[in-house]
């Protein structure tokens, strides 16, 4: 992703001397590190749960560290069914992060309410958290969450971290 | 006891309110009148020979073009004799009360309470009846009636609190 160049070299061909921007620093350690929140909701946290165990070992993307509190988190994958009365503890959970933060909907239903067209299951978890990365499936494999994983930090590496960008000023939700 | 003979014991000691039984793949289930619910199923706890001492389910059915509307549901298993009872009462929607449970067997208690929040269908002498899947402030109605929209009356998308967390 061009994060390093490399400048002169010694005479053995080891360099000594590496070239980057702060920016890009930052954000390769926050790609880097992602934490992710302790939160499953349904059949979705299985494949998560899978996903973090060691045949597929999601912390070679540097996010298998998961926390049991939001306030040490950066990422919420938001895995299953929302209920209506599960919402506000999502959102309370997703306010308590600390930014930098990002959400992955993960799985049919947290995307888009899936089958469950019904009076207590939310349509789409983007209704009341905004969502960074949207992951396909029913459940979605490993593979898949780890594709929205690395698609997640590619988006990371594009953040500007000094400057404001327009989307990372959040606007209230409105339906 | 065969469920014949269950059957049978249970016509004569309520003939009144005894309405029918119905056995079907080895399963009975006995309809009462809704008067006679809570003495039938006095009787199927505490005669020692029915002995029904643990309460499996209660559960609720919307049929809304019957008279009757409603007809909840209990079902019973004796641990000790191995033996499986369904016990079924009709309520009109007029009149949504049937007796409880709850003084024979404690664990009617929250089943009780589901039926109430899901079905509307409220239990007289209960201790406790509250909501217990639905939140208390829930002014759209019985989600499980036949007559209620399935996508809801808006609840789902209505999301009071990202007002006060909004930035």
């Amino acid at each position: 992703m061009g994060l390093i160049q490399i400048g002169r070299h010694d005479k053995d061909g080891t360099p000594d001397i590496v070239t980057t921007t702060v920016e890009k620093a930052v954000n390769w350690a926050r790609k880097g590190s992602l934490w992710p929140i302790t939160f499953g909701l349904a059949c979705c946290a299985i494949e998560m749960i899978a996903a973090v165990s060691s045949r597929y070992d999601m912390d070679r993307y540097g996010a298998g560290v998961f926390r049991a509190s939001p306030r040490q988190s950066d990422l919420m994958i938001v895995a299953g069914t929302v209920c209506r009365r599960m919402a506000p503890v999502i959102r309370k959970l997703y306010d308590q992060m600390p930014e930098p933060k990002y959400v992955i909907a993960m799985g049919s239903c947290a995307t888009s309410g899936n089958i469950y067209d019904s009076y207590s299951v939310v349509q789409g978890v983007d209704r009341f958290v905004p969502v960074d990365i949207y992951v396909p499936g029913c459940p979605p494999t490993p593979e898949a969450l780890f594709d929205g994983i690395l698609k997640l930090q590619e988006r990371i590496m594009l953040k500007r971290v000094f400057l404001k960008q327009p989307d990372q000023v959040k606007p209230s939700i409105k339906i | 006891m065969s469920l014949q003979q269950l059957a049978s014991r249970l016509q004569e000691n309520f003939a009144t309110g005894f309405i029918k039984a119905v056995e079907w793949r080895g399963d009975l289930a006995v309809t009462v009148a809704r008067d006679q619910l809570h003495e039938v199923a006095q009787f199927l706890h505490n005669d020692p020979a029915m002995d029904f001492d643990y309460i499996v389910h209660v559960s609720s059915v919307d049929w809304p073009d019957d008279e009757e509307r409603f007809e909840v549901v209990y079902e019973f298993y004796s641990i000790k004799k191995r033996q499986r009872i369904r016990l079924k009462t009709r309520v009109p929607e007029s009149d949504c009360i049937v007796d409880s449970l709850t003084d024979l067997w404690k664990g009617a208690d929250f089943m009780e309470r589901e039926v109430y929040d899901m079905m509307g269908i409220r239990f007289r002498h209960h201790p406790d009846l509250r909501r217990i899947l639905l939140p208390d402030d829930f002014t759209e109605g019985y989600p499980l009636r036949k007559d209620f929209p399935l996508r809801g009356k808006g609840w789902r998308d209505t999301f009071e609190f990202l007002d006060e967390t909004a930035r």
